[in-house]
């Protein structure tokens, strides 16, 4: 189980802040491509991974990063920090 | 070194008064603030979105960095997050050095590293709702690579 966290409008096309996730994957990509195929929603929120940003116990990652051990995962837009 | 996320807003002039006191090796202090600005006519707002727990920690990495990079006496960033009307104060960053090249140096890191590497995601609002998210400049990435 890992804890899937969404900001921005990958939280507002998903339509949740967060969610317990039940996942088999061993890679980020792995996670992406299980949620992806659930419903449209998801399917739109990851349809363009360059448009992404993902965090693994909130450091930044890359989405071929392993799960193993990982608690929380967040998905989000290129940050507008300033 | 002083790190603060938060929806209430700053002084900024208070903040720098108290910036430093009481150090006799600093020569150079920089301070930078960010407003909210209109560049179109049709804004009223920001409303800036945030993963909290990560950008303490990603903005405390980026302050440390400039600490040992620059070694700088004393840094300061502020950055809010809510509903911010334009003209508000955003965010703000001092350095104090003993030089005034590391202190400049050493706040434009933090903007640059702050645009891109802090999560921050902004809304605009406009006089009839939400207007849609303010997406990242290339230009912004691109800037980190001066570093």
């Amino acid at each position: 189980m890992v804890e899937v966290v969404y900001f921005a409008w990958v939280r507002e096309r998903i339509g949740l802040p967060r969610e317990r996730v039940e996942t088999g994957a061993a890679t980020v990509a792995g996670l992406v491509a299980e949620l992806a195929a659930r419903e449209p929603r998801y399917a739109a929120a990851f349809a363009d991974l360059n448009a992404l940003r993902v965090a693994l116990d909130q450091e930044l990652a890359d989405f071929d990063a392993p799960l193993a051990g990982v608690r929380e995962v967040a998905f989000f837009p290129p940050m507008t920090g300033g | 070194m002083k790190i603060s996320v938060q929806e209430a807003p700053f002084d900024a002039g208070a903040e720098i008064a108290g910036f430093g006191a009481g150090r006799a090796d600093i020569g150079a202090v920089v301070t930078f603030t960010g407003l909210v600005r209109d560049d179109t006519g049709a804004l009223e707002a920001l409303e800036l979105e945030h993963y909290p727990g990560m950008t303490e920690r990603a903005i405390a990495k980026i302050a440390e960095e400039a600490m040992a990079r620059w070694a700088l006496a004393d840094c300061l960033v502020i950055h809010r997050y809510g509903r911010l009307a334009v003209g508000e104060a955003i965010m703000m960053v001092a350095t104090a050095a003993r030089h005034r090249v590391a202190a400049f140096e050493a706040a434009e890191f933090l903007m640059d590293y702050l645009k891109s590497r802090a999560p921050f995601w902004k809304k605009e609002h406009g006089p009839g709702g939400e207007t849609g998210w303010v997406a990242a400049k290339d230009a912004d990435e691109a800037a980190l690579k001066r570093w």
